[in-house]
């Protein structure tokens, strides 16, 4: 059995989530070799051979690659995941743009964001939001699986000496081009990665208000994040949105500040260690969650908690 | 250019949905079912296509029981020319949804194909990829913004880190992400006119797709319930409890 992890990275850096993804792969068991497809990426896949427990490297470098575009990027995959019983990728925007593009040009049917893997062929999955956990068995002849990264913990980054070896096949589909990207710019740790997580949410009343958790969670080191209706009012931008349809965060505590804990949002971060709400609405669901609620102005409670912390 | 748009009959977001006592699913037995939130999104996107007099048809479809025709009706009443359904009983999987659409695709030749980005059932986040690979179509998925230019669309995409465009040569696949549009209430006169706009249905035989699976689901359980926590009085109990007890900061 030999699995094949596709690196999440932008060329640059190999991106932490690859880490939880060859974490799920060591689970599985056999030999794991990671494929970094982009251009320039030598650091990247540099970087992948050191992982814990990787065993070859694939660095397939072409023009046709630099922005992962999953019109060219997935038949690259597809080609190298025949030889392979497993293809693994993270549940990020990049995996989950590929990975079911694979699975449909090698005819099997694909499993999402696996949270635990009970044997070679069956793997723990949530649906419904989270509600439900479903346990899906594979007899497809290659597995091809999204992790969700917040299900394993991550295998050390050094530590391994695998080979890089260069993968020559260039797939140019000829029908899609990057155009650019904005990025949202921040000195504070990745939301998916971050041990402690501030959110804010309705609450919050307006963009401006945020400042208060900034400051609130740059004392604690933290991330900040948001919930849907602190996005749709537009007071942050919508990669710092926790949910079903945003990031899922499991952090070693997790502040929700101003949200009133709809199911969608639950879903996002309902896996924190330490969960910690503060409301002024005694009855608001959030509570239901809460290892620590505090019925409170946010507006007094958080300047007071930052102060104290 | 003719639309066509992918709709799911899935349970109401705001039903909170129980596990059978045999594990074997969840129970949806007597639970309010509603068009899929992202599908509202894709017919509303279509609808604002053909208001801007770029789309000239717009086609819905939906892969379901015959209980799904609500949710085509709704369609029909936002603004779709005309709605067909692959009538199949037992649930898909993604890829064999994404099978039987590319034969409706081929059936139809639409320029453009929108669907949601995931259904909130299954929560797979595939059909719109799966389809683009069998169709060899090029595919935006997560779409903030679509623009139509010529022989091409422009397709901003909600990335993790931020925003990506791109450019897809048409046909084209296009999955919707939440921040796409406002979907639009249907009007109580659109509804009835709705009543007498063509519906079709087909059967996946008909369609001569497998919809055989390489998956199966051995058992769906409640995810681990969170104990119960306390309410702290102040902000001071709150820095303690977390520093001594919880020990997280």
């Amino acid at each position: 059995m030999t699995i094949l992890v596709i690196a999440e990275h932008d060329n640059k850096v190999l991106a932490p989530a690859t880490l939880n993804t060859v974490a799920a792969a060591a689970k599985i068991g056999g030999d794991i070799h990671v494929l970094v497809a982009g251009q320039g990426a030598g650091a990247v896949a540099e970087a992948a051979a050191k992982v814990a427990g990787v065993s070859k490297v694939l660095n397939a470098d072409n023009a046709a690659y630099a922005h992962q575009l999953p019109e060219n990027v997935a038949p690259l995959v597809a080609e190298l995941g025949k030889g392979y019983s497993h293809i693994l990728a993270a549940a990020t925007s990049n995996g989950k743009n590929i990975l079911p593009r694979v699975a449909a040009a090698l005819d099997v049917d694909q499993i999402s964001e696996i949270i635990s893997v009970e044997s070679a062929d069956t793997f723990k999955r949530p649906i419904y939001a989270g509600n439900a956990i479903a346990t899906v068995q594979s007899n497809a002849a290659v597995k091809v699986i999204t992790v969700r990264a917040t299900g394993f913990d991550p295998v050390a980054a050094d530590g391994g000496s695998a080979a890089v070896e260069a993968v020559a096949a260039a797939h140019d589909a000829g029908i899609s081009s990057f155009v650019g990207e904005e990025l949202a710019k921040s000195d504070r740790p990745e939301l998916t990665a971050a041990k402690i997580v501030v959110s804010g949410g309705r609450g919050m009343q307006n963009g401006d208000n945020f400042k208060h958790l900034y400051a609130l969670a740059d004392k604690l080191g933290a991330a900040v994040g948001a919930s849907r209706a602190a996005v749709d009012a537009g007071f942050v931008p919508n990669d710092m949105q926790v949910g079903q349809t945003g990031k899922i965060v499991a952090p070693q505590l997790y502040i929700a500040v101003g949200i009133s804990g709809a199911i969608q949002h639950l879903a996002g971060m309902k896996d924190s260690k330490v969960i910690v709400a503060i409301n002024k609405d005694e009855e608001a669901p959030i509570f239901q969650v809460a290892d620590y609620g505090l019925v409170a102005d946010l507006f007094e409670a958080i300047p007071e908690l930052e102060k104290l912390v | 250019m003719k639309i066509l748009v992918a709709v799911k009959r899935v349970v109401d977001y705001n039903v909170k949905v129980r596990v059978k006592a045999d594990s074997s699913g969840v129970d949806l037995a007597n639970v309010k079912m509603a068009m899929n939130p992202f599908c509202e999104i894709a017919v509303e996107e279509a609808v604002r296509l053909k208001e801007k007099g770029i789309a000239t048809e717009i086609v819905v479809v939906s892969v379901g029981p015959s209980t799904a025709q609500e949710q085509l009706r709704t369609a029909l009443a936002l603004g779709a020319d005309r709605a067909i359904l692959v009538e199949i009983a037992e649930d898909l999987t993604s890829l064999a949804v994404a099978k039987l659409l590319k034969a409706v695709v081929d059936k139809e030749q639409p320029r453009l194909v929108i669907l949601g980005k995931q259904a909130i059932d299954s929560d797979n986040n595939q059909t719109g990829q799966m389809l683009a690979a069998l169709s060899g179509y090029g595919q935006g998925t997560f779409a903030s913004k679509v623009e139509i230019s010529g022989d091409s669309v422009a397709v901003t995409r909600e990335i993790d880190g931020g925003a990506q465009t791109v450019s897809l040569k048409l046909p084209a696949i296009v999955t919707t992400d939440l921040r796409l549009n406002e979907p639009r209430y249907a009007s109580l006169p659109n509804i009835m006119k709705a009543k007498k706009k063509p519906l079709e249905v087909v059967t996946a035989d008909a369609l001569g797709v497998s919809t055989a699976s390489t998956n199966k689901t051995l058992k769906v359980e409640a995810p681990a319930a969170r104990s119960a926590g306390i309410k702290v009085k102040s902000v001071a109990e709150l820095v303690e409890k977390l520093k001594n007890e919880a020990k997280v900061i």
